[in-house]
């Protein structure tokens, strides 16, 4: 590889660009594809990208031109946490080392300090404005964690009305109830309401924040891979 | 990126390798390029392997990556690409063979 290769993918790969590193594996030439960008190479080839990047899926094409390998860089997923409480303390790191981008977001400047969430995404606005500004998508996931009706509900009306691929809302199942009763009253569907996880988690007797924070990250993967696997 | 694993900076492969390039030393790239069966890190995982040996990331869960690693080296020296095929069928399976019993193709570069 050559080092002008090396020194573009690290800097597409920080603005956040989605991109695929084409190498020829019978001479390591290599050239960078960028949707929607020119590129020297066929238009079977390009079109292969293309759906690489789609699925997030590296691979090898057998090409007339030769055996390419295809590697795929998209950004990294998102996780945006409302409530910056104690489990987001330990859900934020545990979503890092799973490779998502995280963002924390809590009005009470109390809760959202650098102390408590150092060298993370904190934000102090209202959850409606954080996720105007976030516009979550297909590769976000939202999770509430405040138990406030003022701060979840909006952010949860927001979600909804995103592509968000998972939303979970802390919760017992009477509060979840009261929640989804507000949501419907304020104009969601029941098959909005349905995408809604809560009480939020996957059932394995989490007790302390830390193992809420194992049970939500566990069901967030579920959500993420568990269809991939179904599809396959 | 493609879930090359830890995604904390001090284990990020490209840019461990480019910091490592700059400051002079050999390194080499290794990809899994393709996989058959189980295998346990799906195309696209890489290490980057400096020119004493040291790496970070992975190709696999740790089954093969000493293979890898002295190809690595070797391609530090000769700047050849490789193509690294590690499964069952292979004769080296009984040393560096996959425990899962899947297959993986895996190319080594090294970085100019």
């Amino acid at each position: 590889m050559k080092r002008t290769v090396l020194d573009e993918l690290l800097q597409a790969r920080a603005a956040k660009r989605a991109m695929a590193l084409v190498t020829d594996l019978a001479t390591g030439a290599q050239t960078i594809v960028y949707p929607d960008a020119a590129t020297s190479l066929s238009d079977d080839i390009k079109a292969a990208v293309g759906r690489a990047i789609q699925d997030d899926r590296s691979g090898t094409l057998d090409a007339p031109e030769g055996r390419l390998f295809i590697q795929v860089f998209t950004p990294p997923v998102r996780l945006i946490l409302v409530g910056a409480v104690h489990i987001a303390q330990a859900l934020a790191p545990m979503a890092a080392l799973a490779g998502y981008a995280v963002s924390v977001v809590d009005p009470r400047r109390a809760f959202a300090s650098d102390a408590r969430f150092p060298d993370l995404d904190l934000s102090t606005e209202w959850p409606d404005e954080a996720m105007a500004r976030l516009k979550p998508d297909s590769r976000t996931a939202v999770v509430t964690l405040t138990h406030d009706p003022k701060l979840d509900d909006p952010a949860l009306a927001a979600a909804l009305a995103s592509d968000a691929f998972y939303i979970g809302a802390l919760g017992s199942r009477k509060t979840h109830a009261a929640r989804l009763g507000r949501l419907k009253e304020a104009g969601a569907t029941d098959a909005q309401i349905a995408r809604i996880h809560g009480p939020v988690g996957l059932a394995i007797g989490a007790a302390s924040p830390a193992e809420i924070a194992v049970s939500i990250m566990a069901q967030i993967t579920q959500a993420r891979r568990g269809r991939a696997e179904a599809a396959s | 990126m493609t879930d090359t694993g830890l995604h904390a900076s001090s284990d990020d492969v490209l840019a461990r390798a480019r910091s490592w390039r700059a400051s002079g030393k050999g390194v080499a790239l290794a990809t899994v390029v393709s996989t058959w069966g189980s295998s346990p890190r799906p195309a696209g995982s890489q290490i980057a392997i400096d020119d004493s040996g040291a790496f970070v990331g992975s190709v696999s869960g740790g089954c093969i990556e000493g293979a890898v690693i002295r190809e690595g080296l070797e391609a530090i020296r000769d700047g050849r690409i490789r193509l690294l095929d590690f499964g069952v069928s292979n004769e080296q399976a009984w040393e560096v063979g996959l425990a899962c019993g899947g297959k993986v193709r895996v190319m080594v570069e090294r970085v100019e």
